[in-house]
């Protein structure tokens, strides 16, 4: 490995932290799911800063290729939070039902409640 | 015009509860009979049992919210409502029994000098301890918030805390609703919109459910989302404070 490979490891990965950062920042993210974002970035950055502790991660279970262990783990984060996301949005669209059954509910609450209003100021004008 | 309300008469007592219907009726009772003439209102946070028609037959004004939203999200929707029908000052108390109403006029008549009063659990009045991991979290978020807020603070995870004018707008915007940053975060937006937070000793009771988990992995944890609430806490841009208009 060259340095010009060295440095753009390094560099992605902190491009890769910098922006989950600043999407938390401004309120995009929400702690919950950045969590693993900023997981992965931190172990891009170490991997990236010295090589050699992929080599002993992947030797300590028994991966032949470490490559292969950086394509498994990346694939195994990307696997995880999609189903995170899946179980999101399906708690999502559970909330937003909710929610339209409660203003549904509400705005016949409030037709009844003003027909009766104006039943109850009918009579005087119209006997 | 009539006599001028006090402060207390001016304060809005919020209660989230969620699934609590077993003890909010005695928490309001208890409220009401602790301090004469307030107001309290239940933000019912989403439950599926009967909180809502228990605090409501004690006596408290329910606010029932649709989904579940989290102490933080209930906590806005009181802040909100403080707003909105013009009340001054708002003291957070849990509907679990655990914070004792004899400390809420205490935390009022602070506000008179102070934005943000924080009923503090380990500050020597009552019996109620934390060990092990889950109390260094608490040292550790303690003295890096003590020096932001510039005010010596020894429990920033305590919900029983009453918001003067200032705190109440800015909340009513900006309550955060993650776990943990209700509580933390919301002391570093106080600090940074330059909101003054002091802190009173208040008795705490164990809760009416159980003890503190002393479980070492759930503490772990815990100091790990603490950590993470004040992380992100601190990397966010301050929110300036619009002020109030303050009516009396």
């Amino acid at each position: 490995m060259n340095t010009v490979t060295y440095v753009f490891g390094i560099i992605a990965a902190l491009i890769a932290l910098a922006v989950v950062i600043e999407s938390l920042r401004r309120h995009h993210l929400r702690e919950r799911h950045a969590v693993w974002w900023l997981l992965a970035g931190l172990a891009a950055l170490v991997v990236s800063v010295f090589p050699d502790t992929l080599g002993w991660a992947a030797a300590l279970v028994g991966v032949t290729v470490p490559t292969n262990l950086v394509f498994f783990l990346s694939i195994a984060v990307l696997v995880l939070v999609s189903i995170q996301h899946s179980g999101e949005l399906t708690e999502l669209e559970a909330e937003t039902r909710t929610l339209a059954e409660t203003v549904a509910l509400q705005d016949l609450r409030i037709k009844e409640l003003e027909k009766a209003v104006a039943d109850a100021l009918q009579p005087r004008r119209n006997p | 015009m009539g006599v001028m309300p006090t402060a207390l008469e001016r304060t809005l007592i919020v209660m989230p509860a969620f699934n609590e219907e077993e003890s909010v009726a005695a928490v309001v009772r208890e409220v009401f009979a602790t301090v004469p003439g307030a107001s309290c209102l239940v933000v019912d946070d989403g439950s599926v049992d009967q909180t809502y028609r228990e605090a409501e037959s004690a006596g408290a004004t329910v606010l029932r919210l649709p989904i579940n939203l989290g102490v933080g999200g209930a906590m806005r929707a009181g802040f909100k409502y403080a707003l909105e029908k013009g009340f001054a000052n708002v003291v957070q108390v849990d509907s679990d029994g655990q914070h004792d109403p004899a400390g809420i006029a205490e935390l009022v008549e602070r506000l008179g000098d102070h934005d943000l009063v924080l009923g503090a659990r380990f500050a020597g009045v009552g019996q109620y301890t934390v060990h092990g991991p889950r109390r260094w979290a608490m040292v550790v978020l303690s003295s890096i918030l003590s020096r932001l807020t510039k005010t010596k603070l020894t429990d920033t995870t305590s919900g029983f805390r009453a918001s003067g004018p200032r705190a109440v707008a800015l909340f009513a915007q900006h309550y955060p609703s993650e776990y943990l940053g209700d509580t933390v975060e919301s002391l570093v937006i106080a600090a940074r919109a330059k909101l003054t937070v002091t802190q009173v000793a208040v008795a705490m009771r164990p809760r009416a459910g159980g003890t503190p988990s002393h479980n070492p992995y759930k503490a772990a944890v815990y100091l790990a989302r603490a950590g993470m609430a004040l992380f992100v806490a601190l990397i966010r841009p301050p929110i300036a404070l619009r002020e109030p208009v303050v009516s009396l």
